[in-house]
């Protein structure tokens, strides 16, 4: 059975909505004359477990079903949504929002099916996956494991979070595209305390795949030790440094950085406006020769990847930049419309309560030519930042933060002693220009990332080699 | 503003209705709880529609209808227990939900500290706070303000060079809470907002700042004009922003940012970071954390206020109370699940404060900057940066520099730093300037030092 067909019966025939109902609200929002307009229909089932203090503690279950109707003329968008699937609920919100555009000449379409055969991920339901007994006593397998890590270890707490989606997109043109979104994240938490200090340390992964993905390659016990790790560091860890100064980024999640310095200022929205520190530069040098940064939503089984975006594209393997050159943007279909260009399949949304943005999925650098030891051994005198909690952007200043939380001092082209998180604060037209070395060792993060863009949140990848940045500001509280 | 809503008896008379339906939904859910074998259950549910409109560069960008609905069951099998929610309200959709929350619950481990509060600890009284009012507001309405607001801010000065748009949004709504103890309750809510973003200067000297206006009632908010006015002159003040050396010296957080160092308190003083040992504030009750001068206290019961309620997400009643007098930590801030893990009394905040208030001191704005004389106004904090379990605080920040009092010119890409045990213990002045848009009300606070790192 194809995927459309899938999500029809699971989505669509309970509801007793057929492909022609679907047809009838098109042609009324195609009463105006629309340059885009769709319906998307989403369900999303939703678990998580909790466990603290030894014991399962709490489990929570949710389902959301519902449609989003949207209409775009030029510039101007209407939209409106039901958790109710019926017939004439979605015919009056499509007579709702077709009103912000002036009458004038009404089109017809027939719905078209359409497969797309691009498979990412495995349309798989990882709540029903495994049987929630094998989920609780996994937990508290590696709960009791956890604890023999170190005798320092007075709190665990561990996390699992399956997601399962089914969309169907309508779209102007009659095509009529569906997927099916699993999500799974598993996530340990650990509190360490000694001498009356006491530090956390945490760690956790997934993507689009069913539970058994922690069971693999030994995967949940792996982020438990790394948990385990990261508080022990803490635990020694001396005030930062505050200043600017050389700064060594780990590989894997410190691609932070790329989302935040030039992933955002990249998508299409702000650069039609002209609202992006990168509007309007296209061709020119934004980066050192040693960067090739790029947008990919088509990696098997990541978090952030997507058979098709929320607007029924498929999604792009999109360079955003080569040897240091700006190459493009990252496009949704309203944005890409405007600017002349083609939707590079980054239109996403949070939900079908949620318009679609441009959106990153996996963002990432390409490996460099450099190693890693190499690259630390260059420093005389510098931070090596191994892992980071979040980031922000002010995408018109182009001034960008992210936090560490795991660095180490480089004194002599030797990593020394452990220092505490501290905030790291650029600007991102320029930071990439003072990339000076890039590592051979490109790695992706473990499947952790969520991006909020104007309140919506998606699931995000992120991903690069060790890299050195010649001179970054370190928002420690030891001044030089 | 001029919008009134003239039809607000018989809005009432509906709402009233509406929430006696909805109540009837809530009690089947506690029904089908007790019929599927639950000992004791909640159950909340929550209706909200909404109005959002975006204007830019003149003319109409979107009109958004918002209609949401959202159920929620807990359910306790003696001491294990079980949630599930769902937006669908249909009675099958009831019976799946409670029998997915049964599920869970037969799989979660006996928990001797799960369960419904103390009966006794429930809202019994439900005063009207004056949450609801209407605005009445038509989607062509709502585009002329957008317009009118948008239009104020790009032609307050040549200085505004683009614009990511005003937005008008107004939201009503009704929330249900229900027990197995007989708690039964709703009420209707209210909440409007009008917000505006702009951008000045060119290529890469480019700036962007916004302001908001948000209140229960629309005759409270600040005009469109007003709003449209002070983001334009808030981003024109940003033009030619510098990064400073690194250097030790006061920060003065204005109001609008200073709530964010209260959120921390808060979040240090929560019962489940208490229990979890994941907070810098442990064992702080009694103990001297703040100046004495300073004194916080939650206000649940404010008429017309954000955050009030007369009871909190487990129906547990408010009260108003001190959190911190002379400096020294009074309360936590507790569920009845943290308070019994604690060997503690609920303080009626499962789901956070409801009106938070540093009690203001006497100088204004101005008179704070005399006060600090030379050092930093920070009125912008950029990313997280904040460890609950040690206190460590390393913030990005853009704001001014002053010098005698006086602004002299703005900052960007610097770092604040330092912990919020130092940060609190050094709080110098409060300002009586206080920012009314947020649950947690304080004017401009003034802490004698911080870390600042900024270019070599």
């Amino acid at each position: 059975m194809s995927v459309l067909e899938q999500v029809s019966q699971s989505l669509l025939y309970p509801q007793g909505l057929q492909h022609r109902d679907i047809e009838q609200v098109m042609n009324h929002l195609l009463s105006v004359p629309a340059d885009l307009a769709d319906i998307y229909f989403q369900s999303t089932h939703f678990e998580s477990w909790q466990l603290e203090d030894g014991i399962l503690k709490q489990g929570s279950h949710s389902i959301e079903t519902g449609a989003g109707i949207r209409v775009v003329a030029g510039e101007k968008t209407g939209f409106a949504y039901s958790d109710r699937l019926e017939l004439p609920i979605l015919l009056e919100a499509a007579a709702n929002v077709k009103a912000i555009i002036r009458q004038g000449q009404s089109r017809q379409v027939k719905v078209l099916a359409k497969n797309d055969s691009t498979s990412l991920y495995a349309p798989v339901n990882p709540l029903t996956s495994m049987a929630d007994d094998e989920k609780v006593a996994f937990l508290k397998n590696i709960e009791q494991q956890t604890r023999k890590l170190d005798p320092r270890i007075e709190e665990v707490m561990i996390s699992l979070v399956g997601v399962y989606e089914n969309i169907l997109i309508a779209s102007q043109d009659g095509a009529l595209t569906a997927d099916i979104r699993p999500l799974v994240r598993f996530n340990v938490t650990v509190i360490m305390a000694q001498d009356g200090r006491r530090e956390s340390g945490s760690m956790g992964g997934g993507g689009r795949s069913d539970y058994s993905y922690f069971m693999q390659q030994d995967r949940a016990m792996a982020f438990a030790r790394e948990a385990v790790r990261q508080a022990q560091v803490s635990l020694e860890a001396v005030e930062a440094p505050a200043g600017t100064m050389t700064v060594v980024l780990g590989p894997g999640w410190p691609g932070i950085l790329l989302h935040e310095a030039i992933g955002h200022g990249l998508e299409g929205d702000f650069n039609r406006k002209g609202t992006s520190a990168f509007s309007g530069r296209i061709g020119e040098k934004v980066a050192s020769d040693l960067c090739t940064v790029v947008d990919d939503g088509t990696l098997a089984g990541r978090r952030g990847s997507l058979n098709i975006d929320d607007e029924g594209v498929a999604s792009e393997n999109t360079v955003l930049i080569e040897n240091g050159i700006l190459k493009g943007y990252m496009q949704d279909k309203l944005n890409a419309r405007l600017m002349g260009v083609a939707s590079t399949g980054n239109g996403r949304r949070e939900s079908y309560a949620h318009l679609p943005l441009p959106r990153m999925t996996n963002t990432y650098m390409l490996p460099g030519p450099h190693q890693a030891d190499e690259i630390i051994a260059s420093v005389k005198n510098g931070l090596y930042a191994r892992n980071f909690g979040g980031g922000q952007v002010d995408i018109t200043s182009g001034k960008f933060v992210f936090s560490a939380s795991e660095a180490y001092l480089i004194e002599n082209g030797k990593i020394t002693r452990p220092v505490k998180g501290a905030t790291l604060i650029g600007n991102g037209p320029d930071v990439l220009t003072r990339v000076s070395m890039v590592g051979s060792d490109l790695e992706l993060d473990t499947g952790v990332g969520t991006c909020g863009k104007e309140g919506q949140s998606v699931p995000v990848g992120v991903g690069q080699p060790t890299l050195k940045i010649d001179s970054l500001t370190v928002g420690g509280t030891q001044l030089a | 503003m001029p919008e009134h809503n003239s039809i607000k008896s018989n809005k009432t008379v509906q709402t009233q209705e509406q929430i006696e339906t909805l109540k009837n939904i809530v009690q089947d859910l506690l029904n089908e709880a007790k019929k599927q074998g639950a000992t004791a259950a909640e159950a909340g549910l929550s209706v909200d529609d909404g109005l959002s409109v975006t204007a830019r560069l003149g003319d109409v960008e979107t009109v958004e209808y918002h209609c949401d609905q959202g159920l929620g069951v807990t359910v306790y099998f003696g001491q294990r227990k079980g949630s599930a929610s769902s937006n669908d309200l249909s009675p099958e959709s009831l019976r799946e939900t409670v029998s997915a929350a049964c599920s869970i619950a037969r799989h979660t481990s006996e928990d001797p500290y799960a369960g419904l509060p103390e009966p006794e600890s429930l809202a019994t009284e439900f005063p009207d706070l004056d949450l609801s009012h209407p605005w009445g507001l038509s989607a062509e309405q709502a585009i002329g303000y957008a317009i009118q607001c948008e239009n104020a801010a790009r032609g307050f000065d040549p200085a505004i060079s683009n614009s990511e748009g005003a937005s008008i949004n107004s939201h009503q709504g009704i929330r249900v809470f229900g027990n197995s103890l007989g708690f039964l309750h709703g009420y209707p809510s209210t909440r409007h907002s009008i917000s505006c973003s702009v951008l000045a200067g060119q290529g890469d000297q480019m700036q962007r700042d916004y302001w908001y206006t948000l209140s229960r009632k629309a005759e409270d908010l600040e005009s469109p004009v007003q709003v449209g006015e002070k983001a334009a002159e808030r981003t024109i003040k940003r033009l030619g922003a510098r990064p400073l050396s690194s250097r030790q010296c006061p920060v003065l957080f204005s109001a609008d940012v200073a709530s964010s160092l209260f959120g921390s308190l808060v979040g240090a003083l929560s019962g489940g970071n208490l229990y979890r040992k994941s907070s810098f504030l442990l064992d702080s009750l009694g103990q001297q954390i703040l100046p004495e001068f300073v004194r916080i206290h939650e206000q649940p019961l404010l008429p017309a206020a954000l955050g009030s309620a007369s009871y909190d997400a487990e129906g547990v009643a408010t009260c108003a109370h001190d959190l911190v007098t002379e400096g020294i930590i009074k309360s936590y801030v507790l569920s009845s699940y943290s308070a019994r893990k604690l060997g503690l009394k609920t303080t009626g905040n499962a789901g956070g404060v409801h009106n938070l208030i540093i009690e203001p001191g006497e100088m204004d704005y101005a008179g704070l900057l005399q006060e600090m004389g030379t050092g930093l106004l920070v009125t912008e904090l950029m990313g997280q940066g904040v460890n609950m379990v040690t206190g460590d605080y390393s913030r990005g920040a853009s704001g001014f520099w002053v010098e005698n009092g006086e602004i002299l010119f703005p900052v960007e890409e610097i770092t604040i730093a330092g912990n919020l045990k130092e940060i609190f213990k050094h709080i110098v002045a409060i300002g009586n300037d206080v920012d009314y848009r947020s649950n947690i009300r304080t004017g401009s606070v003034l802490i004698a030092q911080m870390a600042i790192a900024g270019e070599a």
